[in-house]
């Protein structure tokens, strides 16, 4: 297979497949996790302003009070790379001619400069949290294989995608097929990793907000 | 049926229901919830990360509720869950947990970690590995009716004493009163003088009240150790208590895990929704006080601060009336760093105060109160909960910091003028 015939591969079969196991993977892990289901709690209710579980689910997005003081690398790292990779994967304009071929949708990007400073930003940013990780001895003791292979996966969409916009190391053709192709195995181990919170940590944040807000407890 | 690593497995993967699974799912392993732990922040040992005490949980859910998981279970690439480790896990389930719920509050993919700690506890005690101390209480609750063995005469001596003491007479069995008010044994055995408090406060009120001679109980070690059935006997009793003397609220004590167990595992233990009220003697206060039924003369001059029980605040969403209480009483009232929503335990929740062998890391974790309350600098020490109490007393003499505690019904009785006008007084 020479080049040309990778790049066709991981753009068209390979991403047919990929696109197929991630989203029939988020389905049966929705269903797989949602449909154990849970009791309905009958004790009286205490509402109050302000807690359920739809309060939890965007309050739980900023930092409790203190909090970043005591762990300072896992906020900002932590936001900076989340807002970071939401800025390359959805505001790069050839990413939006994609999603345009592939939804029919599409919106204003951001100019490639500005792209090009953000990826470089969310790979800063995942550097130092890695580092956090195999320095802190909490996040030592809790890390397992898992971690290290979904940052793994998480971070050469990224790299791969800007050094071939950046014309680095490889052809651009090979580059953008390793790039492509990276995205394909973060689509596919997605919704069997930890990286599935994207999609549960709703459901988390409005069970938690939920069973606080019967209590009236504004979480 | 006695208890075996078998039976255990069955009750965990009874429990394990979406949230759980979600929970779980959820997990980055970011650590946040350990610097919210005082038994880690205190320690600064790694195990005591929240989510780690949840291990042996997450992984049979892994290995029976999940298709990867159970596909490495079929070709042996997974770790079953044995009895020897679950013993091991004791200490991280009970001794160093007392469901304070200060994770719960800052998870930031937003797992309920207490929940599920919770829940962890019912296969725990199922497969035996429950400690003894909390052991044992449950099942004097269950025999003899109260975790520290105190029966009906003994309640019945105490009624007499304070009868007694403040000319007012406690009603027993009294049907169709409007409040039942219960009793934790620490009130009973350490702190008479809430007993002569409410006898103050409801005769103040003009509210007809009564005590219970087949629930007087209110703390509930089946909850604690994590065993429904156990639970649900306890609750019972007071649901049949309070059915039978057809009272309209029943007042938890100034306790917890009792509040909890009675406010918001109550309904569901028993399966069926209460046909009264359970309130909290705060919730009561303070409605009382709203009312104007509550009226004291004189300040607390002395400065004082609250601790606030979690079950009570970060878990039972009773914060302010506390607060409008003290001011009603202290002249000189300061709050502690962190009070209210996420007010530090005092260590001892949760049925950890009743393990012996859990007493040396409960006094290591009680730094952080300690340095609450260095942060102030209070003459007193105001509460509303005897096992609170009782925790910050042990860890205030440990560490030979010369702080009374006080519960705060009692100091807003001492605050009621004697020859209150009470109706047909």
């Amino acid at each position: 297979m020479n080049e040309m015939q990778f790049l066709t591969w991981v753009r068209g079969d390979g991403l047919d497949y990929a696109v197929g196991i991630f989203l029939l993977g988020v389905i049966w892990r929705l269903i797989e996790i949602y449909s154990l289901g849970r009791k309905k709690d009958i004790s009286a209710s205490r509402s109050v302003a302000g807690a359920s579980g739809w309060h939890t689910i965007f309050r739980r997005s900023l930092p409790p009070e203190g909090m970043v003081k005591k762990s300072p690398v896992s906020y900002i790292g932590g936001y900076t790379f989340h807002i970071g990779l939401f800025i390359v994967v959805f505001l790069f304009a050839p990413h939006i001619m994609l999603f345009q071929s592939l939804f029919g949708l599409s919106w204003p990007a951001l100019p490639s400069q500005f792209i090009d400073l953000a990826a470089v930003v969310t790979m800063a940013a995942m550097v130092v949290v890695l580092v956090d990780r195999i320095n802190k001895p909490v996040k030592r003791y809790l890390s397992t294989f898992g971690d290290w292979f979904t940052w793994t996966v998480t971070f050469l969409p990224v790299l791969t995608g800007w050094m071939a916009v950046q014309h680095l190391l490889l052809p651009y053709t090979t580059m953008l097929a390793l790039h492509i192709l990276s995205v394909e195995i973060l689509l596919v181990v997605l919704p069997f990793t930890k990286l599935f919170h994207a999609f549960t940590l709703f459901g988390s944040r409005w069970y938690n907000g939920t069973v606080n807000g019967h209590k009236g407890v504004a979480v | 049926m006695s208890a075996s690593l078998e039976k255990g497995v069955r009750v965990l993967k009874e429990v394990i229901d979406a949230p759980i699974a979600s929970y779980f799912s959820s997990c980055v392993h970011c650590g946040l919830c350990a610097e919210a732990c005082l038994f880690y922040t205190e320690t600064g040992d790694p195990k005591y990360t929240p989510i780690h005490k949840l291990e042996p949980m997450r992984r049979l859910y892994e290995q029976e509720y999940t298709l990867l998981g159970r596909l490495k279970k079929m070709v042996g690439l997974s770790k079953p869950v044995t009895d020897a480790e679950l013993g091991e896990w004791q200490e991280l389930v009970y001794n160093s947990c007392t469901l304070c719920g200060r994770c719960s509050a800052v998870c930031p993919v937003g797992n309920d970690i207490v929940y599920m700690v919770r829940k962890f506890r019912e296969g725990m005690s199922a497969s035996g590995n429950a400690p003894d101390g909390i052991k044992g209480a449950a099942n004097r609750t269950i025999t003899i009716g109260s975790p520290m063995g105190v029966k009906l005469p003994a309640v019945k001596a105490q009624m007499k004493h304070v009868e007694e003491d403040y000319g007012i007479p406690i009603p027993l069995d009294a049907e169709g009163a409007e409040y039942m008010v219960m009793l934790s044994s620490m009130e009973i055995i350490n702190f008479p003088e809430y007993l002569g408090a409410i006898a103050k406060i409801m005769k103040q009120a003009g509210k007809t009240w009564t005590l219970c001679s087949t629930a007087f109980e209110a703390t509930n070690a089946g909850m604690q150790i994590g065993n429904a059935d156990l639970a649900r006997v306890i609750v019972s009793r007071i649901v049949e208590g309070a059915e039978k003397l057809k009272v309209k609220t029943v007042i938890s004590p100034e306790c917890g895990h009792a509040y909890t167990a009675l406010r918001w595992e109550g309904a569901n233990l028993v399966g069926r929704p209460f046909t009264f009220e359970v309130k909290h003697i705060i919730e009561v206060l303070g409605e009382f006080q709203e009312q104007g039924l509550l009226k004291t003369e004189g300040f607390e001059t002395d400065r004082l601060t609250f601790h606030d029980p979690c079950q009570l605040a970060r878990r039972g969403g009773v914060i302010e009336p506390q607060r409008k209480l003290m001011k009603m009483v202290a002249q000189n009232f300061v709050e502690m760093p962190d009070a209210g929503y996420m007010n530090w335990c005092c260590g001892g929740g949760g049925g950890a105060s009743a393990i012996e062998e859990g007493e040396e890391l409960r006094l290591e974790a009680f730094k952080v109160k300690k340095s609450q309350l260095d942060a102030v600098r209070p003459d007193r020490l105001v509460t509303a909960c005897a096992n609170c109490r009782i925790v910050l007393e042990e860890g205030l003499e440990h560490y030979q910091m010369d702080i009374p505690v006080i519960g705060l019904t009692e100091m807003i009785a001492e605050h009621i003028p004697d020859q209150t006008k009470s109706e047909g007084a």
